[in-house]
């Protein structure tokens, strides 16, 4: 069902990761996806591994969940795999298929290598997203470009489309499921049939859809004109953002872990 | 004579093997016969739409059967298909599922994924806008520029082109006004007669179901707490009290009268009441 799609769902706890500053996991983030590509060996592959499963450990999110949201960027990931494997000439040959399907050691090393980056890239992301709650996560980035208002960036006004936008995911999966029976009880067919056939079958459910999108955005619009929302000029925030002693403890554990798939990818590890 | 439609200890788990594992349906049975008008009632969250769902293939059954005319209706893909025709089901709020440029190719959709040839889907979807008082001149116009109460019966319409032999309608009536109810409320009725059709309906109203319903399906808590005709279950007030469901309030009105020391029967509907009142005074004139 639709609605088992987890991608950038948050996920209700009260474990350490949880109650940490969302800037603070947006910087991790940024740290973590860096030292990521920093690194270039098995070796600090496993460092990056370790740090990630402790984290969700700590996080308490169950696994299954997040394999779960995993599962519509399983194609993404076959895809890399497939075309890293294919396409790189590199090393021993390990299979050759009339000149036509050329498998190397190279090959082979760089695909996995590309589908474990995607993995953990994925994961780290999403336990931003399952342990931040929408509003906090879009609190915390607009606390983090604040500084580009000086340039006139419309910080504010960016991070409230992102909050919003964060928030109607769920709402639209469960109106999209809400469709896809209603038209299914009306015999439409979404899995049979052509290409042709199936982008069809699609119109019955995307009208419906934009058409329930638009009347969401101009039913918010008025609920914010309603309460008087103007911007970002002179608003106050109700919950504002501390770093504690527990932030400073996650800088410092992202300090040492880029330090160290940095000194090790020196050694040329 | 042999039920149309039977529910066999019907179980269904949303999301099961997840955190947000919940059991909506708990060992439901029951079977309903040809040209019976079937009530639904239960508190909100109590699972009566997702027993409709199962009704006609939309959700597979967990564990147990729903059997159409004898035959489980999941044990064959294309008798699983025929399910979808042959229950046709009108969901809540059915209005926000109109998609088509007319109103008349949006009622035609059921017909046309049913493979019948054009002139069938023409009298079909002309026949269905005529039930639910769609005017010619409407079925020519962009279902979006029609009012709510409008949408909602051409939505019906499109189920009804279908000529499902169950009609199953999720609160019908919800959110319209007491004229465009009542309306919609014929049109129902008028269909099971014209069709001798099997109609279920979940509602919220008990004065709705105790005029209409030859039987009510009583949900609570996953489970079908009562099945049994409209007068026997506003009979047991307390247990539905219990549930978060009410009686009609004419119901309620008597059996005041009656602890007042008033001598009259229990009453379901305004016209049992009125014909009740009317003996009574009449029976007063003469005393
Ligand atoms: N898609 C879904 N995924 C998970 N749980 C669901 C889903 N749909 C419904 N539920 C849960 O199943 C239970 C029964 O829901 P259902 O929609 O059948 O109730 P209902 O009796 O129709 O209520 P209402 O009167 O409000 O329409 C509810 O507790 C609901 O939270
Ligand atoms: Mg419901």
């Amino acid at each position: 069902m639709l609605k088992d799609i987890t991608l950038g769902q948050y996920f209700p706890g009260n474990s350490p990761i949880h109650r940490l500053d969302p800037r603070t996991k947006l910087i991790m983030l940024v740290v973590y996806i860096v030292a990521l590509f920093l690194a270039k060996s098995w070796v600090s592959y496993a460092v990056m591994l370790v740090f990630l499963l402790t984290a969700i450990k700590i996080s308490t999110i169950p696994p299954k969940s997040i394999l779960r949201g995993m599962k519509p960027l399983v194609m993404i990931l076959v895809f890399t795999g497939v075309l890293n494997l294919f396409f790189t000439r590199d090393g021993r040959t390990l299979v050759n298929i009339a000149d036509f399907i050329i498998i190397t050691e190279g090959g082979l090393t760089r695909a996995v290598f590309m589908m474990a980056r995607i993995l953990m890239l994925i994961t780290g992301t999403f336990l931003l997203t399952y342990t931040t709650s929408p509003i906090s996560l879009t609190d915390g980035l607009e606390a983090l470009l604040n500084p580009l208002k000086k340039l006139h960036v419309p910080v504010h006004e960016l991070s409230m489309m992102m909050c919003i936008a964060l928030r109607f995911i769920p709402t639209l999966i469960e109106e999209t499921d809400k469709i896809m029976s209603a038209q299914k009880a009306r015999g439409a067919d979404f899995e049979n049939g052509s290409l042709m056939e199936r982008a069809r079958a699609l119109i019955p459910i995307l009208v419906p859809l934009f058409i329930g999108a638009f009347r969401r955005a101009d039913e918010l619009a008025t609920a914010m004109e309603c309460r008087c929302y103007q911007g970002g000029e002179g608003r106050t925030k109700m919950k504002l953002l501390r770093y504690r002693r527990n932030d400073m403890v996650t800088f410092g554990i992202g300090i040492v872990l880029t330090v160290l798939v940095i000194v090790l990818a020196s050694f040329g590890l | 004579m042999n039920p149309i439609l039977e529910v066999k200890n019907l179980n269904y788990i949303y999301s099961a093997g997840t955190p947000f594992e919940h059991k909506a349906l708990d060992n439901v049975s029951f079977a309903v016969s040809r040209g019976e008008f079937i009530g639904i009632i239960g508190h909100t969250g109590s699972g009566k739409s997702t027993l409709m769902q199962q009704l006609n293939g939309l959700l597979k059954p967990t564990s147990g059967e729903v059997l159409l005319d004898g035959t489980d209706i999941w044990s064959d893909k294309k008798l699983t298909r025929q399910a979808r025709f042959r229950v046709g089901l009108v969901f809540q709020y059915p209005e926000y599922q109109l998609f088509e440029e007319t109103v008349y190719k949006d009622i035609a959709f059921g017909p046309k994924n049913m493979g019948l040839s054009p002139e069938e889907i023409d009298r079909r979807v002309r026949e269905a806008a005529g039930f639910v008082g769609i005017t010619e001149e409407q079925l020519k116009v962009s279902p979006f520029d029609l009012s709510g109460g409008q949408k909602r019966r051409v939505a019906i319409a499109g189920v009804i082109a279908m000529e499902p032999e169950v009609l199953i309608l999720d609160e019908p009536t919800a959110g319209l006004d007491p004229v465009g109810r009542a309306g919609i409320l014929s049109n129902i009725e008028q269909y099971r007669r014209a069709k001798n059709a099997t109609i279920m309906m979940v509602s919220h109203s008990m004065e709705d179901v105790a005029r209409l319903t030859d039987r009510l399906l009583v949900m609570n808590g996953s489970k079908l707490a009562m099945d049994a005709p409209p007068a026997q279950v506003f009979d047991r007030a307390g247990e539905l009290k219990d549930m978060g469901l009410s009686i009609p309030q004419v119901t309620e009105v008597f059996l005041g009268l009656q602890q007042l020391g008033v001598d009259v029967k229990n009453v379901y509907t305004i016209d049992q009441a009125v014909a009740e009142l009317k003996r009574l005074k009449g029976g007063a004139a003469h005393a």
